[in-house]
């Protein structure tokens, strides 16, 4: 409870016991004083405890000419119920203060309320370091503001301690903990050489990490920064209700006179009727009391933050809360192959014979793959780190000479003596050999052995463990439709399309292709459907940007990814991405619910307080009890299922 | 120049009232003040001094939210 908080407690709870005793009291017209107009300076006396800072806010807002605020309709209503009470001479002043009191303690809650879900949410998200260590030259350790570390310094992180910046360890093992980063709850093992980002929890060992970046440059800064910004931008409910509580609240004020003033005149003009001047005011009194917009007000920002802040305890860094909106209305999703929902790594998939047939022979299989990845010890293609991961073997390289890499051909070498050549196609024409031309998806090589053909190695991008789980959750959470887009020949996309079950396929697209698509994809869908593009962000910023909303894959280290996309995952899974919508939807309907509710309940007090059946306070238990249940079912936003 | 303040805010709608009014000040380019991360943000127009230039930020956001702070 911060400082204002408990003086506002302590101010209830006097004005309570006061207003208890006044009401208990018998005789209130025996005390000094008492017997003016009933004990109103008692009664006024209390009322100012209670009250006091709302006429300041309410004078301050008329004096700034911004009359119409919540404030005002407090004094008017608690104002006007004193004057009620004094011309009635009934002595009633107790409903004034009441109503003062009521407002106070759902003003009390709502601020404790939202401090407490604002600092969980915010305790969420804290990642920031607050030191680094680095060594003396005495060998004692130092701590110091990871701002004036400078890159290339070597800081020490020891078991527990977040690692401040990024870098790459120079000394010890350990495991670190990401899950702060990427949601992702499997520890980390990091040798010396590997590369370590900030905001990861050391768990086991002593980390000596040399910086790579400063600072501010950092990921942990970076993704500080996002979120931080992220609560700035508005959502469209957020700039309904604001543009609606500028309307609204002048207009209460204005039909609340009316009100008061024209059935009496009404009346007037009918004989033999009484104008019932006190009853109509209290009626347009109460009317006000009812009409009070801060549930509203306080709950949809509340219940925005509360989705984002749940988003990124899953590892979803979504920019601000227009976009969290955007995200509830997605339903076309277009997807990057190579990265997001294949792992972007070649893996051996087939082994054929020289008939194209798979071999069953293990001793021929290893053979062919031990020919290849010796013949490509020395490359460092991405293709011979495949074959060389497929030998699983130390490669004896005593074995080999007479490497030759010919561009776009392959690798000619001599290998225990016998000339081989692995290769493509064309590797294989130009020598003259007799080979079979392969069927199958993926990246073929090509394997000869002393001027025989020996068969072929298929490798193949390896789709995703989550990959077919990722499309049927999409398909769960509303999608309707899944796009594949991909710059590969039309028979991997095809193959991989089926494994997935993704709806449709665009192959062999150049990046400016895959931006066509995608405008293509907007212009047919319905005013209120969005697009979501989701890559990995290494090469297709231009789409992330294009897209109506941009989702960019494995986040950490890539600053690109950051800058362009709309919705970062923070690693490489795409189930996060139906997790992402679902979390959106059920923010959005929370809105929506609050909306609906608040409205509802003050439309139907605001009628029966027209016609008198709602008394001042039933008004003000509507007020702060539709306040109360706006603000919990808003903290509801904030809470994920784990796993 | 953008300078990031932490604030003492009571509401959501405050904070938007306090942005519009910093908004206007000379020397502020854009003005950003969310109240669920308790932070202000502004940015200085080129050769403001953002010293003088809070002072009359703090003004007017007391202005119109007496309970505004800065911390």
């Amino acid at each position: 409870m911060t400082r204002k908080q408990r003086i506002m407690l302590i101010r209830i709870v006097v004005a309570a016991v006061l207003t208890a005793i006044l009401a208990l009291l018998p005789d209130i017209t025996a005390l000094p004083l008492g017997s003016v107009a009933k004990g109103l300076l008692y009664y006024l006396a209390v009322y100012l405890i209670i009250g006091w800072d709302i006429l300041r806010k309410a004078f301050k807002g008329i004096l700034n000419r911004r009359v119409f605020d919540e404030n005002f309709l407090m004094m008017v209503a608690t104002a006007g119920a004193f004057g009620l009470a004094l011309y009635e001479k009934s002595g009633d002043y107790l409903e004034a203060i009441a109503v003062m009191l009521f407002y106070q303690v759902g003003e009390f809650f709502q601020s404790y309320a939202v401090g407490k879900s604002r600092r969980s949410i915010s305790s969420l998200m804290d990642i920031r370091p607050d030191y680094a260590n680095i060594e003396t030259s005495s060998g004692n350790l130092q701590k110091v503001d990871p701002d004036e570390v400078e890159t290339g310094s070597v800081i020490v992180v020891l078991p527990g301690e977040k690692v401040p910046i990024d870098g790459i360890v120079a000394e010890g093992v350990s495991s670190l903990n990401t899950s702060a980063l990427t949601g992702e709850s499997l520890p980390r093992e990091v040798a010396p050489g590997d590369e370590v980002v900030s905001g990861s929890i050391n768990m086991t060992g002593v980390l000596k990490i040399r910086t790579t970046k400063e600072f501010g440059e950092s990921t942990v800064s970076k993704i500080l920064e996002l979120v931080e910004d992220s609560a700035s931008h508005k959502s469209r409910s957020e700039d309904f209700i604001t543009r609606f509580a500028r309307i609204y609240t002048p207009a209460v004020c204005f039909a609340a006179l009316a009100l008061a003033l024209l059935p009496p005149l009404v009346r007037l003009m009918i004989p033999g009727m009484e104008p019932m001047w006190n009853v109509w005011i209290y009626r347009a009194l109460t009317f006000l009391v009812i009409s009070c917009p801060c549930a509203l007000v306080i709950s949809i920002p509340l219940s925005f933050f509360a989705g984002i802040g749940a988003a990124s305890r899953v590892g979803v860094l979504v920019k601000g809360a227009n976009i969290l909106e955007t995200l509830s209305k997605v339903r076309t999703v277009v997807l990057d192959k190579t990265g997001t929902l294949t792992l972007g790594v070649f893996e051996v998939t087939a082994m054929h014979d020289i008939n194209d047939l798979d071999t069953t022979d293990e001793e021929q299989k290893r053979r062919i793959v031990e020919l290849a990845a010796l013949a490509e010890c020395a490359s460092t293609h991405p293709i011979s780190k495949s074959l060389l991961r497929a030998y699983e073997q130390e490669v004896d390289h005593s074995r080999v000479s007479d490497i030759k890499e010919l561009s776009g051909l392959g690798i000619t070498a001599r290998i225990d003596g016998l000339e081989v050549a692995v290769g493509n196609e064309k590797l294989m024409q130009s020598l003259g050999l007799d080979f079979c031309h392969c069927q199958s998806a993926g990246t073929i090589v090509h394997v000869a052995c002393d001027g025989r053909y020996a068969g072929h190695i298929v490798l193949g991008d390896l789709i995703k463990p989550n990959a077919a789980k990722s499309i049927a959750a999409l398909h769960d959470a509303g999608v309707d439709q899944t796009v594949m887009l991909t710059g590969d020949a039309e028979s991997v996309a095809l193959e991989v399309a089926a494994a997935l079950g993704v709806d449709k396929v665009y192959a062999e697209l150049l990046p400016a292709g895959k931006v066509e698509k995608v405008e293509e994809l907007m212009a047919a869908q319905g005013k209120n459907e969005k697009l979501a593009f989701v890559g990995d962000g290494i090469n297709d910023a231009p789409v992330l940007s294009r897209a109506d909303l941009g989702i960019a894959m494995g986040g950490v280290g890539s600053d690109a990814a950051i800058e362009a996309a709309d919705v970062v995952l923070m690693d490489d899974d795409p189930l996060k991405i139906a997790r992402a919508i679902g979390i959106s939807r059920k923010t959005l309907r929370i809105v929506h619910q609050n909306i609906v509710m608040a409205l509802g309940i003050k439309a139907a007090c605001l009628v029966l307080g027209a016609f008198g059946i709602a008394n001042m306070w039933l008004a003000i238990f509507a007020d702060v009890g539709v306040m109360i249940l706006a603000v919990l079912n808003a903290i509801r936003a904030m809470r994920v299922k784990k796993g | 120049m953008k300078k990031s303040y932490n604030i003492d805010v009571d509401c959501a709608n405050c904070a938007n009232l306090v942005e519009t009014e910093v908004k206007k000040i000379a020397g502020v380019k854009d003005a950003n003040v969310v109240f669920m991360t308790q932070k202000m943000k502004i940015e200085f127009e080129e050769g403001a001094d953002p010293d003088a230039v809070m002072k009359d930020v703090l003004k007017a956001a007391k202005k119109v939210e007496p309970d505004f702070e800065i911390l």
